[in-house]
């Protein structure tokens, strides 16, 4: 087997989320050499490239795209890139994770590969069968691929956690530069990247964070956000918000976990004033320890946490901020 | 200008769903079906679209068995002008849909196609993104702002992504996927409701399109996810603290 994992690359290396791609790679067979594809221009490519020559040991080599028309993550261009790359190299398995930027590019390249991806897949089980949610998480579903090369999966980067000794290599591996000559100009005028805006923190990053603390519904306002984010602050987590929270204006949209927003599966998720509806239980049930603290008893929360209080949310953080130990 | 939409059917966002003892997929008769929420949210938008002006007709478009058509006579009563029923009693998968899609849009020839982010049944998220590829028209997926400039031609589009919000500015034809902030989709009203009745709703077939319907990919189990063991609930912060650091070893 051989697999191009589709990797993202920000501030110079290799997002996380990648690299349990990669990881991922490793469940199809214990024969896989694994390519890393990345794209975009500038120094700071070519610094990722170098990060993922030695992300894990898994890859065996890096093929790189540096051009212009790659400096933005736009679908138009990079399912063109993805089309060229399996055309030349011919994988069995392409993989990307399955954040914004996997869903958005990788189903429109297999649909120029002629193939049916497979996405969010949560468990591998060999070259061709994979489990997959269904139903926001109520269901789960497992699917063989019998169509042609490639198969694409993107996978949950939750699922695929990779282990600290895993991160190493002992030699980098190769890096080659894509032949991009016969890359084409035809439609990629068609979409124009504007401008990104979002908000700079320096506190974790919400999927990969070993601990989030999430408010609902119940903080009543932005201002009053601001308790969950002084409690992150001093875990040392990232700030989680639900739908009700964004929608209301609390927070912006990529605090968000659930079913459309984003998946976590941090070691403690602490939720206050969280109900608990079904989209949003999709987004953390994997959680390893959930603690839920709700004035109301009946909450559906409590159903799933691990530790919960029925208190109010204002005199709990508080205490909670009084009294737990600094993190080191 | 015209701009399609295409809709699901599926088990209804409220209903509980059961999965099948024999593990074949989940329960769906006798429950109750709706538009996806994010099917609604495009065809929302479509009116919105048509209303202000910059378009002439809505089409609304929805695939699979008979009872499809009790979906579209909904998106008629919200406001489209006729509806597509491509009917099939086969499974259909993205791909599939994608490439029925595409055959109506090169008989339709809209200007925009507005299809949801994904639908909450198989949550695959994958059909706008592979019907943008087969067109070669690009795609602004994941929208929670649509600006339509009919002069020049283009739509602005900002898009949810994992960090934040990205916008783009796609030339026409072009490819929208919804997110859940885009609008909040309006109810039919009873007049509208019986006005929907004697629109047009036309009828084709996959090989009446061309479109072979094949699959490659096989469902082998559909099944319940672990429960969860059930958890302690505690009185005190303290109480909780010792827990988290004591027992869980959390913190």
């Amino acid at each position: 087997l051989s697999t191009l994992v589709l990797a993202e690359h920000e501030g110079g290396s290799v997002k996380a989320s990648s690299v349990s791609a990669v990881e991922a790679a490793k469940y199809l067979s214990e024969d896989n050499s694994v390519s890393i594809l990345l794209a975009g221009s500038g120094p700071s490519l070519q610094e990722a490239a170098e990060h993922a020559a030695s992300c894990h040991p898994s890859v065996s080599q890096v093929l790189l795209s540096d051009s212009e028309k790659l400096k933005y993550p736009l679908a138009e261009p990079w399912a063109r890139l993805v089309h060229l790359v399996q055309k030349k190299g011919s994988y069995s398995h392409i993989i990307a994770a399955s954040g914004s930027f996997g869903k958005n590019i990788l189903p429109r390249a297999a649909a120029l590969l002629d193939v049916s991806p497979v996405t969010d897949v949560t468990e591998i089980s060999g070259s061709n069968q994979f489990v997959r949610p269904i139903y926001a998480g109520n269901a789960l579903c497992t699917v063989q691929y019998t169509g042609s090369n490639p198969c694409m999966l993107t996978i949950r980067s939750t699922s695929f956690p990779v282990a600290p000794s895993d991160n190493a290599r002992s030699s980098a591996a190769p890096i080659l530069q894509v032949d991009l000559s016969t890359f084409g100009e035809e439609g990629m005028e068609k979409s124009r990247y504007i401008k990104q805006s979002s908000q700079d923190t320096e506190r974790p990053d919400l999927g990969n964070a070993r601990v989030v603390v999430t408010g609902g519904r119940g903080l009543k306002n932005a201002e009053n956000f601001k308790m969950i984010e002084k409690l992150a602050e001093k875990l040392g987590a990232a700030v989680g918000a639900t739908r009700a929270a964004v929608d209301a204006g609390f927070v912006p949209n990529e605090l968000q976990v659930g079913q459309t927003g984003k998946i976590v599966a941090p070691e403690l998720y602490i939720a206050f004033g969280v109900s608990g509806a079904i989209q949003h239980l999709a987004g953390m049930r994997d959680s390893k320890v959930i603690v839920a603290v709700n004035k109301d008893s009946d909450a559906p929360i409590f159903q799933v946490a691990d530790y919960g209080l029925v208190g109010d949310l204002f005199e709990v953080i508080p205490e909670l901020l009084q009294k737990l130990p600094e993190e080191k | 200008m015209k701009i399609m939409v295409a809709i699901k059917r599926v088990v209804d966002y409220a209903v509980k769903i059961r999965v099948k003892p024999d593990k074949t997929g989940v329960e769906t008769t006798n429950v109750k079906m709706s538009m996806n929420p994010f099917c609604e949210i495009a065809l929302e938008e479509a009116l919105r679209i048509r209303e202000s002006g910059r378009a002439s007709e809505v089409v609304a478009v929805s695939m699979g068995p008979q009872q499809c058509v009790d979906t579209l006579r909904t998106g008629l009563a919200m406001g489209a002008d006729r509806g597509i029923h491509v009917e099939t009693k086969e499974m259909l998968y993205p791909l599939s849909v994608a490439k029925l899609l595409r055959a109506l849009v090169e008989v339709e020839k809209p200007q925009i196609l507005i299809l949801g982010k994904q639908a909450i049944d198989d949550d695959c998220n994958q059909t706008g993104q592979m019907l943008a590829g087969l067109l070669n028209w690009p795609q602004g997926t994941f929208a929670s702002k649509v600006v339509l400039d009919k002069e020049k031609q283009e739509v602005t589009v900002d898009r949810e992504v994992d960090g934040g919000l990205e916008t783009l500015c796609l030339d026409l034809p072009a490819i929208i996927t919804t997110d859940l902030r885009l609008n909040q989709p309006r109810y039919a009203t009873l007049p509208n409701i019986m006005k929907a009745k004697s629109k047009v709703i036309k009828k084709y077939t996959p090989q009446e399109l061309n479109v072979e319907i094949k699959s490659d990919l096989q469902i082998v189990q559909v099944t319940e996810p672990p429960k969860r063991k059930s958890g302690v609930m505690v009185s005190s912060v303290d109480e909780l603290i010792d827990k988290l650091k004591n027992e869980a070893r959390v913190i």
